[in-house]
């Protein structure tokens, strides 16, 4: 095991950094269900980390913690080194932790280029009334803000549909536009709650080529979570496998593939 | 007949200044029901509220004073000032203000994720606590506003004789056009003009959009959505207050007024909920309708009295033929 404050440099050369975040003893009850039961992992900079599992396995649970949209019952979260107190969710993302959803959360009745501009708000600081005046520095922040925007649109490979309505998108593209938003923060934490999920061979190609590519151009520590073995074990460096609430497995793809519990959650046991 | 066509020239102005107040009203109902999906029956009395207290402190009259009086003993009624109309406006701001972060704080804060029903029950629990608060705060007389002629400090004196002309000399006919009213449709004009700049171009516009159009993910972009609310809630009691006074200028502030909101209503059928333009829009043609109605139609051949039922009728052909107002979204469920 390396240490915590440890970098690392990848077989394929990207540098993994020290651990950015870390759960420690995470449980979370829905009533009487635990829908986490005591879970323990972490995840380093600027890698990409995999959460699989089947259905119900507690994944988004253990996504929406992290994001702070559900507070766990015990458990510590760790942050860049401190303990992280309970968060409502929008001070979880002035934090510098980003998401995506599993449903597409995206403000339909803007255009793309809108909902990108959405995801600069935590780096908008000039006054209301500034703002208002339309001067100086509200201005020259609105440009930045913008060219970043931009910069994004054409890395994400949606330039051509920047004024359209969200709503009028296909599903595949739409959520490449909620990647957008979300890169559009600036993360230093990006959450992917299953990415894939819905799309055919090909969109799928193109959305592991995105995650991969933003993770080597903008250096984005990613967190996600993915149902398809055969995506999360060419994608991700590290895998924390779930079943049931439990962590089953936690290593690269090749141990947690030999990983004789993690096969029997995939594929069931005989019972006999 | 061309006497006829003046007239209904000048019918036609004065629903438009009509028009202006409805859309006024209308538009405090948009900006909470957009922002947090709670149809604000509180409105109008937010709109007599912030006129009572902006006469109360015009006046310097001492908050609460029969409690005061009843509880202590004492006489007090008023602390013998006169504040300036400008400061006093600023001040009934605050108040403003003030009430919107405490409806936050103890009502809807505690009904998050409450069915829309629920909410809409808060608010009509709201309107008359805010109705009995208000009553108790500054009195229930009928009371005059004059938001410039209180001290003559406020406009020159040529000005206020202005305000209060009428009559306008054109093509030989005298028109019957409120000065007052013009004024108060060029402040509504520039309202508009503001809140739409607002929303369009500043930080906080663009988060109050978001919150408007999904509550998840403008969580996820890092917007609070307590601020947001508060922060449309000052906006609405903002509109609330430049209603007030206007309505309040015409005809005096008394607790009738908190009826107006029962004429945005039919407004908002017009124009869509969901909608800054359908708001004006439908208050302008609300405005206009029910007075060319009642001056072409009504008086001569129904007995007059229709710019009672006139808004009504024209709202439920809206909802038979077109559900969601002239510019409301279009609700689509796929199956």
């Amino acid at each position: 095991m390396k240490d915590n404050a440890e970098s690392y440099v990848t077989k394929d050369g990207r540098t993994i950094g020290p651990v950015v975040m870390e759960m420690k003893n995470i449980t979370l009850r829905f009533g009487g269900v635990e829908a986490i039961k005591d879970i323990s992992f972490d995840i380093r900079e600027g890698e990409i980390r995999a959460i699989i599992g089947p259905n119900g396995a507690g994944k988004s649970s253990m996504l929406n913690v992290i994001s702070g949209f559900y507070v766990p019952q015990d458990g510590e979260v760790w942050y860049k080194g401190a303990r992280r107190p309970s968060m409502k969710p929008f001070e979880v993302a002035q934090q510098g932790i980003a998401r995506t959803f599993q449903n597409i959360a995206l403000f339909e009745g803007m255009t793309v280029l809108d909902n990108v501009m959405t995801g600069r708000l935590t780096h908008m600081k000039s006054g209301m009334l500034s703002q208002m005046m339309w001067r100086g520095a509200a201005e020259r922040e609105e440009i930045e803000n913008r060219e970043i925007a931009e910069k994004i649109i054409d890395f994400l490979e949606i330039q051509a549909i920047r004024k359209t309505p969200v709503a009028r998108l296909p599903y595949g593209l739409k959520k490449r536009v909620e990647l957008a938003r979300a890169l559009a923060a600036e993360p230093s934490l990006l959450l992917l709650d299953e990415p894939m999920a819905g799309m055919n061979v090909e969109e799928k190609e193109d959305m592991s080529r995105f995650i991969l590519d933003v993770n080597d151009e903008f250096g984005t520590t990613i967190a996600l979570i993915e149902h398809d073995m055969g995506v999360v074990m060419d994608l991700s460096d590290r895998v924390v496998v779930m079943d049931y609430g439990k962590k089953i497995g936690d290593g690269t793809p090749h141990e947690v593939r030999n990983n004789q519990e993690v096969i029997d959650a995939y594929l069931g046991v005989a019972h006999d | 007949m061309n006497e006829q066509l003046a007239f209904t020239i000048e019918v036609f102005a004065n629903g438009l200044m009509a028009g202006v107040l409805y859309a006024l009203v209308a538009l405090g109902f948009v900006l909470i029901y957009k922002a947090s999906g709670i149809f604000n029956y509180a409105q109008g009395v937010m709109a007599l509220f912030a006129a009572m207290t902006l006469v109360g402190i015009q006046n310097g009259q001492v908050p609460f004073a029969h409690l005061i009086n009843a509880i202590f003993g004492t006489d007090v009624h008023k602390f013998g000032w006169h504040v300036h109309s400008f400061l006093a406006i600023l001040l009934t701001v605050g108040v403003m203000i003030l009430l919107a972060w405490a409806v936050q704080r103890f009502v809807f804060r505690h009904l998050v994720g409450q069915e829309p029903i629920i909410l809409f029950m808060a608010t009509i629990g709201l309107a008359y606590f805010l109705e009995g608060v208000a009553d108790l705060m500054w009195g229930s007389e009928l009371k005059a506003l004059d938001v410039c002629a209180a001290e003559g400090a406020c406009l020159p004196q040529g000005m206020n004789m202005w305000l209060e002309g009428t009559t306008y000399e054109a093509f030989g006919y005298g028109f019957f056009i409120d000065n007052l009213d013009i004024v108060a449709s060029i402040i509504a004009a520039l309202l508009v003009a503001g809140l739409v700049m607002f929303a369009q171009y500043t930080k906080q516009g663009r988060a109050m959009r978001a919150v408007a159009d999904d509550h998840q993910a403008a969580l996820s972009v890092g917007v609070s959505l307590n601020f947001i609310w508060i922060l449309v809630w000052s906006l609405a009691g903002f509109v609330a207050l430049v209603a007030g006074i206007m309505w309040g200028a015409k005809s005096g502030v008394q607790f009738s007024l908190s009826l107006i909101a029962l004429k945005a209503l039919p407004v908002l059928m017009l124009g869509g909920f969901t909608s800054i333009p359908g708001a004006i829009v439908g208050g302008l043609i609300i405005g206009v309708g029910e007075k060319l109605f009642e001056f072409l139609i009504g008086a001569p051949f129904l007995g007059g009295a229709t710019e009672n039922w006139f808004a009504y009728m024209l709202a439920l052909l809206f909802l038979v033929f077109r559900p969601q107002g002239l510019f409301g979204e279009k609700i689509i469920e796929r199956v």
